[in-house]
């Protein structure tokens, strides 16, 4: 994983525009979050291969980074963002990390299954 | 200190997430298996949806479960280890799974064994739900067996209020001759345990080490 560039990621995000695509979005506090400091709920959620579909999409701000996807029925938003895999070529493999090196956020675009 | 020791010839060991192992009970491992025994570890899950990616960073979701299949196989060799199963569930749904299908892979496992102990969390104190759903698969699936053909079933608690609810651990063990091993099956985690709860970034003293991983403790669990 290398800290992601944004202007690279805008062309990936308009190669993969109006196509069937399977996304992967996930914002996680971890499962120990709570039992490390107890005023820090645990909260979670992630979606995996759900099918999905935009017509256009990009990503903002100055790092973080906020990406945004308007699809024919809705969105589907990240916020978080820091990092890209960037050895893979085909599908767009993003994170968020914080300062300790953990993901946090993750949000992923590919033409195959995860 | 050591607070056991019955002969294990064959052990049983049952938790969700590659690292489990290391943490919980890499020196009491080292310790039977270098005693003889015959040791299986079924480990339900990858552990693909860890938040740990090595620090810098190196994995992501996609590359997490190959890079973390890598490290189990080489945590398991470094404690010798003989048999490792990976059972292929998705890591943090095992309380979502079918129970009969985990329960009945476990009795598998339990009658091709037919282990003396049987290693796992204590359901409902062991922080992490896939921890507590498999300690629960466990003893439910053991508390079923007549009571003449139940292994022991040690368990692993660390959630905050564990001891209020089920007192000390009655298993305590000095693994301080297997420390070795025991560091080198949780280096071997390496997107892992470099985390600031886990090992951490900078290399620990002798005593460090000693204080912080020496000692292995479990429960037995009770099934009246």
């Amino acid at each position: 994983m290398l800290p992601l560039q944004p202007q690279d990621i805008q062309t990936h995000i308009d190669r993969l525009a109006g196509q069937d695509l399977y996304l992967h979005l996930e914002l996680t506090t971890g499962a120990y979050a709570s039992h490390l400091d107890s005023t820090r709920p645990s909260a979670s959620a992630f979606i995996t291969n759900a099918a999905v579909r935009y017509t256009n999409g990009s990503i903002s701000g100055t790092g973080p980074y906020r990406v945004g996807l308007k699809t024919e029925q809705g969105w589907v938003y990240a916020e978080g963002l820091t990092h890209v895999d960037e050895n893979d070529t085909e599908r767009l493999i993003l994170a968020g990390h914080d300062s300790q090196g953990k993901l946090i956020v993750a949000l992923q675009l590919s033409r195959e299954r995860f | 200190m050591n607070t056991i020791q019955a002969e294990h010839q064959r052990i049983l060991v049952v938790f969700p997430h590659p690292d489990d192992e290391a943490f919980a009970a890499a020196g009491t491992l080292a310790m039977y298996i270098e005693g003889g025994a015959q040791v299986t570890y079924a480990c339900l899950t990858l552990g693909e949806m860890g938040r740990n990616m090595g620090i810098p960073p190196f994995a992501n979701r996609v590359t997490l479960p190959t890079i973390r299949k890598e490290e189990l196989a080489d945590s398991c060799l470094a404690i010798g280890i003989q048999d490792l199963r990976m059972l292929g569930f998705h890591d943090k749904m095992i309380e979502f799974e079918d129970q009969q299908l985990l329960d009945s892979l476990i009795l598998k496992l339990l009658k091709e064994l037919t282990p003396s102990l049987v290693i796992t969390f204590y359901p409902g104190y062991s922080v992490h739900p896939d921890h507590d759903a498999t300690g629960a698969a466990v003893t439910r699936t053991v508390g079923r067996l007549p009571a003449a053909e139940r292994p022991l079933v040690h368990c692993v608690a660390f959630a905050s209020n564990h001891e209020q609810m089920i007192g000390k651990a009655d298993v305590k063990l000095d693994v301080t001759a297997f420390l070795t091993k025991k560091m080198a099956s949780i280096r071997a985690h390496r997107s892992q345990f470099q985390a600031a709860e886990l090992v951490g970034n900078r290399e620990l003293t002798d005593e460090e080490i000693r204080n912080r991983f020496g000692t292995e403790q479990f429960w037995t669990y009770r099934f009246d």
